[in-house]
């Protein structure tokens, strides 16, 4: 599991990726990669490419994310899902909080 | 010969006038040659036998044996050796010059000598002998270089065979074509059949030809077999295969190949084809033909997280045939430099008229259209016929044996002890088993899902007492694994313990999942009366499993949970 972030040249959009398992033992480093910016970006990408699991811990802190973000009006994409982290992600009802492409 | 530099060769000198040998001979001399000097044919003969001399000047006019005479034995001695003869002449007409180059002579020098042309003859004759000697060994190097490479080929074709047996190739409803070193133009045939009375065959064409198109032929056969005979599906097969080959062979290797699950029970065609010309499904009732083309790519290129499984499935009936081949027929050409084409071999399809003999049909009609070039180099060529399983004879295998092998069982207990909490993750360890089970691999996301909930849940709230219910706010959610940390380090008992009932028919199967933990559990009945409201941060994981399990349920205290996992291998038809 490893967690890397990146922000955008004019700091308005903030990747993070997550490779490997997203469970509880990422939460550290997950809030860390948007807690820690100095600007406050006005959208947020979760690059899933890598991500094999995650477990419902992992939809806590993406629901962390979101309410950090400003709740229902934040803008959260999370993108290059796999079949399996897509199944969990459709099964809790999340493409009702955030845009899963 | 190799030893003597141009200036300390051994010339031969044949003449029987006197005064012109001695004139040649210190000409020859001069140049810091050895001479060896004979006065006829007869002893020039000899002198060449004794002496081995690196080049012969030869007086075309002598008594007992002429120049001419003498050359041809000199020549017939010298084998492939090439020692250059250079006639000695007076004569000047052109007939005569031409009998001296027709006895084997490779050039003439007329009398009197022009002694800078002989000397700048010997030396080109001596570089012209050295040549042809360098080329006479690398000749041999080659021809005993072509026979290790035989010899290799043949032991590693033995090895090879012994691996990519011909599986259940020699079924009675199956007919087969590979040239005999095909594995050395990267064909690959394997055909099995699963313990759910399926027949699996696999046809690959590696990029490349020889060593470097062979080498990838094993693991794919290994794996094959490996899995196929416990039952693995087409689609597990084949992404392992893919990532075998994704990690071993280098960028730009890589294997086209058709792969079919024929089951003759329910009489289901399932098709994955990467990168080989369209397979052929020959309908018995109307003689149409269907082709089934290439929609992957083929194995090795993509990264299995990319790689697409998605089959084609064709209901059959009996005496439906199914072709595959590899591009060999297509590219085959003839002395034209014409490839047979697809149109040929569509062809061959229209004129056939006894269904029986259509397989002999496309490999006549191929080899004539080849003619004596380099036939049958490529060809590879497999016919299933649909025929009831019980009329399917293989040596190799029992066709019918799988159907009655029924039920297997297993279970599995797994504890997890205190000391071991704070290094030890159980899941990567259990789902490995589980990977095992034919049938589950495809269920591997939700399996993981299940089992982490349920580990996650027995130690967090079972063995360390954490709540839940402090994962309300964001800074909760972050005390929650603060606590978590410090109570594992402080952890002085407590356990989690798997069981795993495992029960699997060809058909599909049950795992039946119990965590139990060491803490004090908790009122269950109410909890899951009216718990799962979804709001906050945590609670997500029991209606998550739920979803993916037909079953889930507290016991006891409720320091015990079972859940019961289903899955039926059509699933994926």
């Amino acid at each position: 599991m490893a967690i890397s972030s990146s922000i955008s040249a004019d700091g308005n959009e903030l990747t993070i990726a997550i490779e490997g398992r997203f469970d509880f033992s990422a939460h550290q480093d997950f809030r860390n990669c948007y807690e820690s910016l100095s600007k406050v970006p006005t959208s947020y990408l979760v690059d899933m490419r890598d991500t094999t699991y995650l477990d419902s811990s992992a939809l806590g802190m993406l629901l962390l994310l979101r309410d950090h973000a400003g709740g229902d009006s934040a803008s959260i994409k999370i993108v290059n899902c796999s079949p399996d982290v897509k199944k969990i992600l459709t099964i809790s009802n999340f493409e009702q909080l955030f845009s899963i492409q | 010969m190799a030893e003597a530099d141009k200036t300390g060769l051994k010339v031969l000198v044949a003449d029987d006038t006197d005064t012109d040998r001695m004139i040649l001979e210190s000409i020859v001399k001069k140049e810091g040659h050895r001479v060896i000097g004979a006065r006829d044919g007869l002893e020039a003969v000899e002198a060449y036998e004794r002496e081995r001399p690196d080049i012969v000047l030869l007086d075309a006019l002598m008594p007992k044996l002429d120049g001419f005479g003498a050359a041809r034995q000199i020549k017939a001695l010298a084998g492939e050796e090439l020692v250059p003869i250079i006639f000695l002449t007076s004569l000047t007409d052109t007939e005569s010059l031409v009998q001296c180059l027709d006895a084997g002579g490779d050039d003439f020098l007329s009398k009197p000598y022009n002694r800078f042309i002989l000397q700048a003859k010997i030396k080109a004759f001596y570089r012209m002998r050295e040549m042809h000697a360098t080329m006479l060994t690398q000749r041999d190097q080659i021809v005993l270089h072509n026979e290790h490479l035989l010899q290799e080929q043949t032991v590693a074709k033995q090895v090879f065979d012994n691996i990519a047996h011909t599986g259940c190739l020699d079924a009675s409803n199956v007919k087969h074509y590979l040239s005999p070193l095909a594995v050395f133009n990267g064909d690959v045939l394997v055909a099995a059949v699963s313990p759910s009375g399926s027949m699996m065959v696999l046809l690959g064409d590696f990029t490349g030809h020889g060593l470097p198109a062979a080498i990838g032929a094993m693991p794919l056969a290994t794996t094959f077999y490996g899995m196929a005979h416990k039952g693995f599906s087409l689609t597990d097969i084949l992404r392992e295969i893919n990532q075998k080959l994704k990690n071993i062979l280098p960028v730009g290797v890589f294997c086209c190949a058709t792969m079919v699950d024929i089951n003759f029970r329910t009489r289901r065609l399932k098709v994955w084809n990467g990168g080989l010309p369209d397979c052929f499904l020959r309908r018995s009732a109307s003689g149409t033909v269907e082709p089934i083309r290439s929609t992957h790519l083929p194995l090795g290129v993509l990264s299995n997280k990319d790689f697409k499984d998605d089959c084609k499935h064709f209901e059959l009936n009996l005496d439906d045939r199914l072709y595959m081949w590899s591009d060999g027929i297509h590219e085959a050409r003839n002395q034209a430099g014409e490839m047979f084409g697809e149109e040929r071999l569509e062809a061959v399809f229209a004129d056939n008229v006894q269904a029986d003999q259509l397989f002999e049909d496309i490999l006549n009609h191929v080899q004539s259209f080849v003619g004596e070039g380099e036939k049958d180099d490529d060809l590879s060529l497999v016919e299933v016929r649909v025929d009831t399983p019980e009329n399917i004879q293989s040596k190799g295998v029992d066709v019918n044996y799988v159907v009655d092998r029924g039920l297997l069982e297993w279970n599995l207990d797994f504890e997890v002890e205190q000391t071991s909490f704070r290094y030890l993750d159980p899941l990567p360890v259990l789902l490995n088993i589980l990977m095992e089970v034919p049938g589950l691999r495809q269920h591997s996301g939700s399996l993981y899902t299940i089992l982490s909930e349920l580990y996650s849940n027995a130690l967090e709230h079972g063995v360390l007492g954490l709540d839940s219910a402090m994962k309300e706010t964001p800074e909760g959610f972050g005390e929650y694994y603060k606590l978590r940390t410090q109570r594992l380090e402080e952890l002085k008992q407590g356990f989690v313990g798997f069981r795993f009932y495992l029960a699997t028919s060809p058909t599909g199967g049950r795992l039946t999942v119990q965590v139990r933990d060491s803490g004090p559990g908790f009122d269950h009945d109410a909890k899951m009366a009216n718990d799962h409201t979804l709001e906050g941060y945590s609670g997500r994981g029991i209606p998550l499993i739920k979803t993916m399990c037909e079953s889930v349920k507290y016991l006891g205290n409720g320091n015990e949970v079972e859940v019961v996992f289903v899955w039926d291998n059509d699933d994926d038809r």
